[in-house]
């Protein structure tokens, strides 16, 4: 760890700098002709330091796992760049892609379909070293992958059992340590808890800090229930279609959301007290999301926000300092 | 004093391929008028099966209530040839569904789906009805009722969907009222939009209000009494204030620790260990004693029976006392 670490104070370990996807929309069967586009991530910027959580939340269609795609490079960015100490992560061609790959790894939301039903754990668990050999000589696999199943607190025996032998939350570690089998400094995890029970949510969550203690990984952490992104997070990037609306410590962001959509999102949010009922409706949202395909002009937010003025409209916000004890939370509002 | 909707140690089992899986094993609740009960449990504690059984629509087979009664108004709902039991159906007790998307059928426009219980049952004409079908859009809150009306499923949101099948289960002005799950499918901003709706609704209607949910921040935020369900079991019953400050039974506390709190400090969740059983092989004893922190040795001999520990508060739990007293 110590050799990453001098580097620390230069390069992030992971940066993403003005990332764009935008997809066509196309019309007719023939003669397609693009007729609008999806701005699914739009001028996002963020960077990710070694050992760090950033947590990413929003709802539905607001482009958290289009970001994560990108950052997995499974898609090619509009316009924009991920970096990876400091080298395009887009850029990459052969041996330095594969070294990417190893490096940055995925956890799946869902349990029951990200697993090959046909391949047992042991398969399961093998494959990354079949795409990567150099990463393992073939002798030590077979001791690597138990004591992989032993890191992620499943039974070694169980190597030759099959996925639908396995509870949700079972498969899920199976998954974790599936993205941890090349060592991945990186682990990008799109909604890793959500499929799962109450009381399994808490195993898995407690596995990843443990995980992420021992071996010093780096999570990003996308996630649309805020108590699990509080619990887990470092930093907290709230998304609003397609772009951060604002960004901060975990503290900044849940002590003192600035921007109206990160105070709706927070007490829109069903506290498990009773007691706190009536503080917790406060903020009631209006509507629904707009469509990505036709963001409403300026600040996004604008069409349910009860602080809109004309200048919302006008003129898009930028990612701004507000408070002057907090430099590191920065939010897109006006009004902030 | 005769409940508005009362079960009586109610049992349900599924015969499937592998054996009968005992899937409710005695529920009884009550609910009166202008009451919200909470049937709060995780996947396959029988919430959902609950639910279908009060409602008649069990798949018989593979389904099979085994004892028990459901009265409503006094009535037992089991006792009851189809036809009366479809008199009820909606008008008596309506059923709010999960999945809005395949709970709509996709080929029919919404206010024919919303209007159909008018025709069919009260024989409305198809302009009466479609009248209806607005007025009750307009309750819901659906923006431009009017025009909206002729639209099909796929052309709303996911949140106008779910007004729409509260339109459909409130046209026939049922008593009770069961959601499963109502909120489950959508995003947290329309969450709070859709049970502000059920919330307000049940106020103006004077509904009887069975939540069936697994999440704890719901519960809290708008039900009067919580029943716990686990393994086809009410395992504690209380108002929402006791539960929540002084829950009685083991799993519940256990439920209540397991979940991040708002002003959590980092610390490590404390975990259920174990999993739910299966249902085919029911540990003997009290179901819950494999996973459970304070166990004795008879928790794995006897099952332990509801008590009364306060007034208009149950557990099942040899040690509920000592649990409620935070003594265990």
């Amino acid at each position: 760890m110590a050799a990453s670490e001098s580097g620390a104070s230069t390069t992030p370990l992971l940066e993403v700098r003005n990332l764009v996807r935008h997809f066509p929309i196309e019309r007719g069967a023939v003669l397609r002709r693009v007729t609008g586009q999806v701005r699914a991530v739009d001028d996002v910027s963020f960077s990710l330091g070694r050992g760090e959580t950033l947590g990413i939340v929003g709802e539905s269609g607001c482009g958290k796992s289009t970001l994560a795609r990108l950052l997995l490079r499974l898609d090619q960015p509009t316009s924009g760049k991920v970096l990876l100490e400091g080298r395009d992560v887009h850029a990459m061609r052969g041996a330095e892609l594969t070294e990417f790959r190893r490096c940055v790894q995925m956890v799946m939301q869902d349990p029951y379909t990200s697993l090959n039903p046909r391949m047992t754990v042991g398969d399961i668990l093998r494959e990354p070293f079949e795409i990567h050999p150099e990463a393992l000589p073939k002798r030590a696999r077979a001791d690597r992958v138990r004591e992989l199943l032993d890191l992620v607190g499943l039974n070694p025996e169980y190597i030759n059992r099959y996925p639908h032998q396995f509870s949700g939350g079972q498969r899920q570690r199976i998954g974790i340590a599936r993205a941890l089998a090349l060592d991945p400094r990186i682990v990008v995890c799109d909604e890793p808890v959500s499929a799962l029970d109450v009381s399994i949510q808490a195993q898995v969550i407690n596995l990843l800090d443990k995980l992420q203690a021992r071996l010093g990984l780096s999570y990003i952490f996308i996630a649309h229930d805020l108590s699990v992104v509080r619990h887990i997070s470092d930093r907290v990037a709230v998304m609003y279609l397609g772009r951060i609306v604002e960004t901060g410590s975990v503290e900044d962001i849940y002590d003192h959301p600035a921007h109206p959509y990160t105070q709706a999102l927070l007490s829109a949010a069903p506290v498990p007290d009773p007691l706190q009922r009536d503080a917790s409706r406060m903020i009631r949202l209006e509507g629904d999301v707009p469509s990505p395909a036709n963001p409403p002009s300026g600040c996004r937010f604008r069409t349910r926000c009860w602080k809109a003025q004309p200048l919302c409209a006008a003129e898009e916000p930028q990612l701004l300092p507000h408070r002057e004890d907090a430099a590191s939370q920065l939010s897109a509002c006006h009004f902030a | 004093m005769t409940h508005l909707l009362e079960l009586r140690d109610l049992h349900v089992d599924f015969h499937t391929r592998d054996g009968v899986a005992r899937v409710l094993n005695g529920v009884s609740f009550h609910v009166d008028a202008g009451e919200t009960l909470a049937l709060l449990g995780e996947s396959g504690s029988g919430k959902s099966v609950t639910a279908q059984a009060i409602m008649g629509i069990l798949d018989t087979p593979p389904a099979a209530v085994r004892a028990g009664q459901i009265l409503y108004e006094g009535r037992d709902l089991l006792t009851l040839p189809e036809d009366g039991r479809r008199a009820l159906r909606g008008a008596g007790i309506a059923m709010v569904f999960q999945d809005a998307l395949s709970a709509l059928n996709p080929v029919f426009t919404v206010g024919w789906q919303i209007a159909e219980a008018l025709r069919v049952r009260q024989g409305l004409t198809r302009s009466a009805a479609r009248q209806r079908a607005v007025e009750l859009m307009e309750r819901v809150k659906i923006p431009g009722a009017q025009s909206r009306v002729h639209d099909y499923p796929h052309q709303f949101s996911g949140g106008m969907r779910q007004r729409v099948m509260i339109a459909m289960a409130l046209a026939l002005n049922p008593k009770v009222l069961i959601a499963d799950e109502p909120t489950t499918a959508l995003d947290v901003t329309v969450q709070a939009q859709i049970m502000d709706l059920l919330m307000e609704l049940k106020a103006q209607l004077g509904m009887a209000l069975i939540l069936i949910t697994h999440d704890l921040g719901v519960v809290a935020s708008v039900a009067d009494r919580i029943a716990v369900m686990y393994a086809g079991r009410i395992v504690e019953e209380a108002g929402v204030y006791d539960l929540y400050r002084q829950p009685a039974h083991p799993y519940t506390r256990a439920l209540l620790e397991s979940i991040p709190r708002p002003r959590g400090d980092g610390q490590a969740l404390k975990a259920i260990k174990g999993l739910p059983p299966n249902l085919l092989r029911v540990p003997p004893g009290c179901p819950f004693h494999p996973r459970c922190p304070v166990e004795l040795p008879v928790c794995r001999e006897v099952l332990p029976p509801p008590v009364s520990l306060v007034p208009q508060r149950y557990s099942a739990c040899h040690r509920a006392q000592e649990v409620l007293d935070g003594r265990v």
